[in-house]
């Protein structure tokens, strides 16, 4: 019985939301009228909107902030979130791209790398071991990672002794996968390298 | 619209985007110094046992386990 009940509400709800596709609403009203109106002995549940944080409108391209928000966002690593900041420098497969407040919506595929987060006179920097960047139209950037670690916590002995092993397994390889997983690791290590010096 | 033309090489070798991505996010866990090497390690570490179902009855199940019994 319950069942039917939230599919008639979900059903009512299709109709109604292509058209505040654009806005959000704040909570869920259209579904509250509706649960109210079949179920009102029973609280209702909570609806995804609610756990859902406002974000900074997209809307005017009049004024430019003055300083990016930036989410750092990582599955394996804590992150960083609406932090304001100045510049970021992502590695992005085409290259290392600067983000500025400003800056068009994009979004870019990132090469293990480094990133540099620009805040006043301090730069922090993250190795991005690979993932993806949004760039939003009001200058908020999320910047989504596999593993990003300060670059203070990168070990030089192991990527040393990595880098050697990746070249030699990658002459020892036979397979396309073989060589495919060599060459990535050598990618990898010496963009490690690379952050390390640079 | 352009043909996918430039694949990866990954992508070439038969490799998928998330084998790629765990790949090299795995190679940077394991240069970092101690702890975070450790914590990195220990957070990817799994424990789940899979049957298989045939023809409506389920077969023995295989564990895949990272920690030691």
């Amino acid at each position: 019985m319950l069942r039917r009940a939230t599919t008639r509400i979900l059903s009512h709800r299709r109709h109604c939301s292509t058209a505040e596709a654009l806005k959000v609403p704040a909570a869920d009203d259209l579904f509250m009228v509706a649960w109210k109106r079949t179920m009102p002995n029973l609280d209702p549940p909570k609806t995804p909107l609610s756990f859902l944080q406002p974000r900074p409108s997209t809307a005017s391209a009049a004024s430019i902030p003055s300083k990016m928000t930036i989410n750092l966002v990582s599955s394996r690593s804590s992150g960083l979130s609406n932090k304001q900041v100045d510049m970021v420098i992502v590695p992005a497969t085409t290259g290392q791209m600067g983000i500025l407040p400003g800056h068009v919506a994009s979004i870019s595929e990132l090469k293990p790398g480094l990133l540099s987060i620009h805040e006043g006179n301090e730069v922090t920097k993250y190795f991005i071991s690979s993932g993806f960047a949004f760039v939003h139209s009001n200058s908020v950037a999320d910047i989504i990672a596999a593993e990003a670690v300060p670059i203070e916590q990168v070990d030089p002995s192991s990527v040393q002794k990595g880098l050697a092993e990746f070249t030699q397994k990658l002459s020892t390889a036979s397979t396309d996968l073989e060589k495919a997983e060599a060459q990535i690791g050598l990618d990898v290590l010496s963009a490690l390298n690379s952050s390390l010096s640079g | 619209m352009a043909s996918n033309a430039a694949v990866p090489f990954w992508r070439a070798a038969g490799m998928t985007y998330i084998t790629y991505s765990n790949l090299c996010a795995n190679l940077v866990s394991q240069c970092l110094k101690e702890p975070y090497r450790s914590e990195a390690l220990n957070r990817e570490k799994v424990h789940f046992s899979v049957s298989k179902w045939v023809d409506g009855k389920p077969e023995k199940p295989t564990t895949r386990s990272d920690t030691p019994e």
